[in-house]
């Protein structure tokens, strides 16, 4: 097949789907076993220096924010990041020097409350790596790893500099003729996710939409599923419908409430805007000694996400979950 | 009926509401844009369906979100579901709008939200990239552009980095380059005036000044060669209640509209 035209973006992730269906056969379970573990011993055991990791929710919609900052205060580096829309979560692990390389769907920004300093130094100075994708050809990328297939045809990106710098390559196709664009696809080393519900087992329910979650927990080698609430399995067989990702998939299970704060949790909680809005001033400040110092006064001096909620304090949070029901106005956004 | 004190994004906002037809389809990030579609539905256009790239579909948008993923963007929808999805949705035809904005925009509507400088490497501001926008911009039937600040440096001969495909390099670039035929940008409204694009040369177009703008203000304000339509009409001003609608209805958070 002749190549047309293509970028240059270097692929983060060497993960290929046949070499993965090899690693599946021996280290993924295939039983129901008890997976509940602490956030702490889940991250220990399967996030690693150089990883490649891919978070579930939208950036600061449903992130798995406890874990987040459990791989900040674990102090673990060189991490590449699918940065599929990527907003709150990212700039965490980016604050705490995790992070080395990233392809860039959504980044920087943090939708109406504009851009974060912390990312923007990071990325303008080189330090971190980028390769140029969109949020369609993250999940379709993602989507081509969950089928174990190894690139994905696409109908976007075409004629444009974010193609140029993506690892793609234009062809025709051989059945039609028409162009397209063929992007490799993406299996993560270890994906974490939030959930609204899990069994011990790892049966997922989410509420709502489920961006990608569901595709990243068929791609990724490993799976760590956070929720507000563990329940019985009971619960899951009377809809297994529900069960956007199924037992098999996950390693482990960690129920933490509130566990996206600051995000928003749909039907749960919403943003706690103050607390982002403190963090980007924090994050745009120049002297670094002020990020350093947020980081040890919410992160590294504490011991767990639940002391981190004990901060916070009850008042806070019920007042997030007011806003979310639409009982209480959401706070002003400064710029 | 006219309301006599109107903010410049207020005039932009119905504007672009203006533009959209009733029954037909619309993918939207959050910002001036959903105002837009918001105020749509609130006026000639009740059945403007919404799509959100997170999942969202068909919400009874109860307030302006802040994330084209939060809660408000799911309030009481039809559907809930996976941002690929919508982009499959897109790509089968069903989306009639995009919405976009950008930081650089040449007069083929090529739009560049990735980075300013000429280093790629080291750019001088480095803003998000492409998120859904060039899915958007590559897949709905026809893409609308917000652009506030009207100027030479906005409105430019060739953008830094061309982070979503507009008409790219002219007629018949989109479809030489693989893109979906009969796509591409429809409409440009900005804080001076509202713009399209020449059928012949798929090149930016005139088409109406806001009230006290003159042609010449948005010639000296564009950075490259405009064409300007034989009859370039004056765009209507919000009313009264339009100016309720946006404030009290859609924004009363304050997130678009400062207080």
């Amino acid at each position: 097949m002749k190549i047309l035209k293509e970028g240059t973006g270097e692929i983060f992730c060497k993960n290929t789907p046949s070499e993965v269906r090899k690693w599946t056969r021996e280290n993924k379970p295939r039983a129901l076993i008890d997976k509940r573990m602490k956030i702490k011993d889940a991250v220990k055991k399967y996030v690693k220096d150089g990883d490649y990791l891919a978070i579930g929710g939208f950036g600061h919609i449903r992130i798995p924010m406890a874990i987040i900052y459990e791989i900040v205060r674990q102090r673990i580096k060189n991490l590449s990041v699918a940065g599929h829309t990527a907003v709150q979560d990212i700039d965490m692990l980016m604050a705490g020097g995790c992070v080395s390389a990233v392809d860039i769907a959504y980044v920087v920004g943090f939708e109406l409350r504009g851009l974060s300093g912390v990312q923007r130094r990071l990325f303008e100075s080189g330090q971190v790596k980028k390769t140029e994708y969109t949020n369609g050809a993250m999940s379709y990328r993602i989507r081509a790893g969950a089928q174990g297939v190894p690139f994905i045809p696409v109908k976007v990106m075409l004629g444009t500099d974010t193609m140029m710098h993506s690892p793609g390559k234009v062809v025709k196709c051989p059945f039609t003729g028409e162009k397209v664009l063929l992007l490799p696809s993406l299996n993560p080393d270890v994906c974490i996710i939030h959930a609204h519900r899990a069994d011990m087992y790892g049966n997922v329910q989410i509420d709502g939409h489920i961006v990608k979650d569901d595709l990243q927990a068929r791609a990724s080698k490993r799976v760590i599923v956070m929720c507000e609430e563990l329940i019985s399995d009971d619960v899951i067989r009377q809809d297994p419908g529900k069960t956007v990702i199924p037992f098999y998939m996950v390693d482990a299970v960690v129920e933490q409430p509130w566990g996206s704060h600051p995000g928003n949790m749909p039907y749960k909680y919403y943003f706690d805007h103050k607390f982002t809005e403190d963090y980007l001033t924090v994050g745009r400040n120049k002297d670094p000694k002020v990020l350093e110092k947020w980081l040890e006064d919410w992160v590294y001096s504490l011991d767990s996400f639940d002391d981190y909620l004990v901060k916070l304090g009850p008042r806070r949070l019920y007042n997030l979950r007011d806003a979310e029901f639409l009982r209480k106005p959401v706070g002003e956004i400064k710029k | 009926m006219t309301a006599e004190n109107y903010s410049l994004r207020e005039l932009m906002a119905v504007v672009a509401a203006r533009q959209l037809q009733d029954g037909k389809s619309l993918a939207v990030g959050t910002g001036l844009p959903l105002v837009a579609a918001m105020f749509a539905q609130l006026t000639h256009a009740p059945n403007l369906v919404i799509f959100f790239e997170a999942g969202g579909i068909a919400p009874q948008l109860p307030t302006l979100p802040v994330s084209v993923g939060d809660s408000r963007t799911i309030h009481k929808a039809l559907c809930t579901t996976t941002l690929i999805d919508i982009m499959d949705s897109m790509r089968r035809g069903f989306i009639d709008y995009a919405f976009l904005g950008g930081a650089q925009i040449d007069r083929y509507g090529n739009l560049n939200s990735t980075m300013i400088g000429d280093d790629y490497e080291k750019p001088k501001v480095r803003f998000p990239g492409s998120g859904g926008a060039n899915d958007f911009g590559s897949l709905a039937w026809e893409t609308l552009i917000i652009m506030d600040r009207h100027s030479p440096r906005r409105f430019i001969e060739k953008v830094d980095f061309i982070t979503t495909p507009g008409f790219l390099y002219g007629p018949g670039a989109r479809e030489e380059e693989g893109l979906s035929e009969d796509t591409g940008p429809s409409r440009v409204i900005t804080d001076l005036c509202l713009m399209d694009f020449e059928p012949e040369s798929k090149r930016m177009r005139l088409i109406a000044t806001h009230p006290g703008i003159t042609v010449d203000d948005v010639i000296k304000a564009t950075g490259f060669e405009l064409i300007i339509a034989d009859d370039v009409k004056t765009t209507k001003p919000p009313t009264k209640e339009d100016l309720r609608l946006l404030h009290e209805v859609i924004d009363p958070n304050g997130f678009v509209f400062k207080k």
